[in-house]
């Protein structure tokens, strides 16, 4: 029976499809993340479980309700929106209190993807509006940060994290510095090799740069990701840091610290590359990718604040519209050419 | 309702729900996001806004037989910045901390497109006293809509209201609500609440009328 309707029924275009759906490449992309979850709990405990589980579940409950009292058919089917909820919570300090995590996960969903028209029409990368909004909300909570490979981590919680909802979070006394911070403020540079394997503070999923770069290669491999853009940032950011650290090499970082310090892996391989908010062309891709990592050294040595992925990606979101506006592709049958 | 006596309640009432300022016609959106971080900033420049709006309004139907149609823009902008004048220095010689607080935003009534146009679309065509229930229905609209607005920021944002503090010290303060960026959250929620509002009334009117034939 379904053989024969395959051939009796007409439907409109497209008759031919690649077999990726939305589906499969967000599961894929769960895929390649699903380390560096690992090694965010594995680091930071039971915390880190929790962040992460809270803006998961937030995220998917803000879009479930939001299709509901809309009444459309609810879209958390498609993994999308569990994606944008795992993001956001890679991006989170670990010991964030938990209610915190939920208003930012509220938020993302809302205000940065259901607001602009749901998946395919969200002009910035739901996980960092969320991300933005906590920043500018609690900025005290969102540059506190736990301890690595703490002793207790898997058996008791940090008093930050269970805080009431409104209520100020108490911190425990021991604290960290993130590299960057440590960087900025102190002239501290950390150890490459610790930057690499993650055993240093910050954001739940930002740590470990190898675990991300094989997660980007496995996408990349998929052919689910435009390499183009990971690239072009890492190559910018190379390039201008390596510059000044030459001219000046006291008082800037090198380009190795600063490609493997901060949220620069997991911004550049995760949340830059988001489909919906980057451009469509391979030229437009590489000029983004330049825009990101220039802004990002700009903030960095000269911005008030230690860590500028999250806005240089939010900025070139913005600009990604006008990227594709200019660098557009011959259109079939117009213009020159010798055909 | 076509043809029939515009009544003088209507006047008044318009202007506090279904043509509000603020929250339906969108008019001084730079006062409403820039000076709305706290319910008494908000209060006070809802108030002085009225103020200018009644005595404009008052003073533009008065003189409207005599206005020149080529001048009048220039004409209006002169009656309303001579009330700002006297707005601008009442509010010094009341608190001179709530004239700073307010800053040039005072002085910045003159160009709020909400007073011109209420002189250029309503008060230009109509009497005296119809100009003045307008002008007050618009003024209490544009203060309601701009306490509400700075109720959620200060409450949010400043843990207080009218300096007030409300919470214990644990609260946790949203610093974006004191932020321009939070005259534009709390100005956004409550134009989705009221437009929400709008639509279900549109939708149980048009349901009324069709039941009773």
């Amino acid at each position: 029976m379904s053989e024969l309707k395959k051939y009796l029924e007409i439907g409109s275009s497209p008759h031919v499809t690649s077999g990726d759906s939305v589906e499969v490449i967000m599961r894929n992309v769960f895929i390649a993340l699903l380390p560096v979850c690992i090694f965010a709990i594995y680091s930071f405990g039971a915390a880190a479980a929790l962040v992460l589980a809270t803006a998961c579940v937030s995220c998917i409950a803000t879009e479930h309700v939001l299709c509901k009292v809309t009444s459309q058919p609810s879209t958390i089917g498609d993994w999308s929106v569990a994606i944008t909820g795992m993001l956001y919570g890679l991006t989170l300090p670990p010991d964030l209190p938990l209610w915190m995590v939920a208003v930012g996960g509220v938020f993302a969903v809302a205000v940065g993807k259901f607001l602009f028209g749901g998946l395919g029409s969200n002009a910035f990368n739901p996980a960092l509006v969320g991300r933005a909004f906590l920043q500018a909300a609690f900025p005290q909570a969102m540059t506190h940060w736990a301890l690595p490979l703490g002793d207790t981590r898997f058996v008791e919680l940090p008093n930050s994290t269970l805080a009431l909802p409104f209520a100020q979070p108490v911190y425990d006394a021991v604290t960290a510095a993130t590299p960057l911070a440590a960087m900025k403020f102190d002239g501290i540079q950390a150890v490459n090799r610790d930057l690499l394997f993650g055993l240093t503070s910050g954001s739940a999923g930002e740590t470990c740069a190898v675990l991300i770069l094989v997660g980007g290669a496995y996408l990349v491999a998929r052919n689910m990701m435009n390499w183009r853009i990971p690239i072009s940032i890492f190559a910018t950011v190379a390039a201008i840091t390596w510059i000044f650290n030459l001219y000046a090499p006291g008082s800037y970082a090198t380009p190795a610290f600063m490609l493997l310090s901060g949220g620069l892996m997991l911004g550049a391989v995760f949340m830059a590359t988001d489909m919906v908010a980057s451009p469509i062309t391979n030229a437009g891709c590489w000029l983004y990718g330049f825009l990101i990592g220039s802004l990002v050294v700009v903030i960095r040595f000269w911005g008030g604040m230690p860590e500028g992925v999250m806005y240089a990606i939010l900025l070139a979101n913005a600009v990604s519209p006008h990227i594709d506006w200019f660098i557009r592709p011959r259109v079939f049958g117009v213009g020159g050419g010798t055909g | 309702m076509l043809g029939k006596e515009v009544s003088a309640t209507d006047d008044f009432v318009k202007g506090l729900w279904r043509e509000n300022p603020v929250f339906v016609q969108v008019l001084g959106m730079c006062p409403a996001l820039a000076v709305s971080n706290t319910a008494i900033n908000a209060l006070t420049m809802g108030l002085a806004t009225t103020f200018v709006l009644i005595m404009s309004g008052m003073s533009v139907s008065a003189l409207r037989n005599f206005i020149p149609r080529e001048a009048r823009i220039v004409s209006y902008i002169c009656i309303i910045a001579s009330f700002v004048t006297a707005v601008d220095y009442v509010i010094m010689a009341i608190s001179l901390e709530l004239h700073r607080s307010l800053g040039a935003f005072i002085a910045l009534i003159v160009v709020n497109c909400l007073i011109l146009g209420r002189a250029e679309a309503f008060a230009s065509k109509n009497t005296v006293s119809r100009a003045t229930l307008d002008a007050l229905g618009m003024g209490a609209g544009f203060t309601v809509a701009l306490l509400w607005i700075g109720v959620v920021r200060e409450i949010l944002g400043s843990n207080s209201l009218f300096g007030i503090a409300l919470f214990p010290d644990a609260f946790q303060t949203w610093t974006v609500m004191v932020l321009p960026s939070g005259g534009f959250f709390a100005m956004a929620m409550w134009l989705l609440l009221v437009n929400w509002l709008k639509n279900r009334q549109t939708e149980s009117q048009a349901q009324t009328q069709e039941l009773t034939p």
